[in-house]
């Protein structure tokens, strides 16, 4: 991307930041054991909107994403500090009387490597709605072809969703893994590389799905991708040792960077 | 450019009598390595050779006894009684005994050992799995002596404070005993199946909201199906071949029935019955042993085959 070559048109003090906010973390830091693997970010999401974690391999954003979904309660010696707030509710999903599960059933994750259950994929799309109790067969049927539809992948599929979601193709497996995240009709989601185990073209539907679903549902994205991050989303926040280095609109950071780090990434100069 | 070409040196030759010392030394090397890997083969040649000679030699004693008596009368007779003077060779008791025995044996371990194994797999702290596992490993290293008299004088006389009417020798009681038995094999291959399980799969589940309860049972059992079948085959083959606790607390009685509060006799127990040396060498009772132990030989085979296939059939491509 030729960034270097557009014209320099605002100063950094004109950066306009999100309105409406979905969530929003507060000087939130995040430690593995001993190693302090996030420190104080303070990042907003705007509601119906697609914001992207760029940064360097190890630099902490699938580690901030997976704080938002409370996955590192999975894992023992994780510690928070700080805040993640979800709107409109204002609720600090890190606090200690929030049980994770309940924050979870709000959220949804789209992981790196497609991870479809071995079941059948009407059973992977479903499954959410299974687990919290829906058992009619009527609203199981049209909530997982409304998420299948909203996942592109309805046509391809909807003659064989008692077929094993296992053994679609990957681009496939990653729809389904959207669906599956769809059904619950989450209140955001958090992708994580979710095109970093796909080839071009599954890559691009994805893209190109995104860009659709915003209508509907907030996202964070990670992305290891630049140009994917220039492409799909509408905010960039931009991290280096698990510290927040830039923010900003996705037009402006890789147009008219304010740091220098953020222009020295964005341009290959490092990472 | 050209000074930096004439720069390069004469390529430097290597004398004949290097090169020659340096094949020799190569040949040695392989001829060494010839003798080792050949070594390896007849190691590995060994297990096979062993399962091929115990075959062999069932089928060519077996021959011998079934020169005397006709198959289907081996196979649909209903008595068993070699030390008769009218001795008939019918090996349904027998085998009634065995699947009696193993079965109840399936029926307790199955159901607890898939438990235990999801409560080690997916809910115990790291601490108490590493304080479980060895408990368990030392529970599969009583020998089964220990679990013969076991079931005869503790298992047996408890099960009558509730059934007084059953008899001292039954198959029930051995048949829990072998199911305690075998729970430290189930488990243990059933945690490892279940551990094996990706940790994205369970992440993918807890990421909709799942609880534990929920991604064990829904997610982590289903991934771990063709674990679980093998765990089970292996347990069955365990169960089948398991001699000590049914010699001793199931009575040696070759009896044809399927009722589990009644003494009878196993394929197995039988075959001890006369290793003891009852019956002449050479003797079609002494010969019906190794026909017996056919019988074994292919049940455990056949049971082997169905966990392969059934791992085949549910092989999960994660």
């Amino acid at each position: 991307m030729d960034v270097m070559e557009l014209p320099r048109l605002e100063s950094p003090e004109d950066r306009v930041w999100p309105k409406l906010l979905k969530a929003e973390t507060r000087a939130l830091s995040f430690s593995y054991g001993h190693r302090l693997a996030l420190k104080n970010l303070s990042v907003p999401v705007e509601e119906y909107k697609i914001t992207a974690l760029i940064g360097p391999s190890g630099c902490g954003k699938s580690t901030f994403l997976r704080c938002f979904n409370r996955m590192h309660d999975l894992y023992p010696e994780t510690r928070y500090q700080g805040e993640i707030l979800l709107y409109p509710d204002n609720r600090n999903i890190l606090a200690r009387d929030v049980d994770p599960i309940e924050v979870r059933m709000r959220l949804a994750m789209v992981f790196q490597k497609p991870n479809p259950f071995p079941k059948s994929v009407y059973e992977n799309v479903a499954y959410g709605l299974k687990v919290r109790g829906v058992t009619d067969r009527r609203i199981l049927d049209e909530k997982v072809e409304q998420a299948l539809r909203s996942a592109a992948l309805w046509k391809e599929v909807k003659d064989r969703l008692s077929g094993l979601a296992t053994s679609l193709s990957g681009g496939q497996q990653q729809r389904v893994c959207i669906a599956r995240a769809l059904a619950t009709d989450p209140e955001l989601l958090l992708l994580d590389e979710p095109t970093s185990a796909l080839d071009p073209i599954a890559t691009a539907n994805i893209e190109e799905l995104l860009l659709d679903l915003k209508q509907r549902v907030t996202i964070l994205i990670v992305t290891h991708n630049m140009q994917q991050a220039a492409r799909v989303s509408d905010w960039t926040a931009f991290m280096y040792l698990g510290e927040l280095v830039e923010f900003g609109l996705t037009k402006q950071l890789f147009t008219n960077p304010s740091k220098k780090q953020t222009e020295d990434y964005i341009t290959g100069r490092f990472g | 450019m050209n000074k930096s070409l004439a720069a390069v040196p004469e390529v430097i030759r290597i004398s004949e009598p290097v090169i020659v010392e340096a094949t020799a030394r190569r040949r040695a090397q392989h001829r060494r390595e010839q003798v080792i890997e050949s070594g390896l083969f007849l190691a590995a040649l060994m297990s096979v050779a062993a399962t091929a000679a115990i075959l062999a030699v069932l089928l060519w004693e077996s021959l011998g006894f079934f020169k005397a008596v006709s198959l289907t009368d081996f196979l649909t007779d209903t008595l068993w009684t070699p030390l008769f003077d009218d001795a008939r060779y019918g090996i349904l008791p027998l085998l009634a005994g065995t699947v009696v025995t193993s079965l109840i044996g399936l029926l307790v371990a199955i159901p607890v050992g898939t438990v235990s194994a999801i409560y080690l797999s997916e809910f115990a702290s790291s601490r108490l799995r590493e304080l479980i596992k060895p408990a368990l490993e030392l529970l599969g290293a009583v020998p089964t002596v220990v679990y013969g008299y076991f079931a005869l004088l503790v298992v047996t006389p408890t099960l009558q404070k509730l059934w007084p009417d059953l008899p001292g020798f039954n198959m029930l009681s051995p048949g829990i005993v072998i199911g305690i038995m075998i729970l430290p094999l189930v488990i243990s291959l059933s945690e490892d199946a279940m551990r094996a399980v990706p940790m994205v799969l369970r992440e993918g589940s807890y990421a909709t909201g799942a609880t534990r309860l929920q991604t064990a049972w829904r997610v982590v059992v289903p991934a771990a199906t063709s674990g679980l079948v093998a765990a089970y085959v292996l347990g069955v083959s365990r169960a089948v071949g398991e001699t000590m606790v049914v010699a001793i607390a199931a009575g040696q009685n070759p009896n044809l029935t399927w009722n589990p509060m009644e003494p009878a006799a196993t394929i197995t127990a039988y075959i001890v019955q006369v290793a003891l040396g009852d019956l002449p060498h050479g003797s079609i009772g002494y010969q019906s042993i190794f026909a017996a132990g056919l019988v074994l030989a292919v049940t455990t085979f056949a049971f082997n085959m169905f966990g392969h296939a059934m791992r085949k059939r549910f092989r999960e491509v994660y």
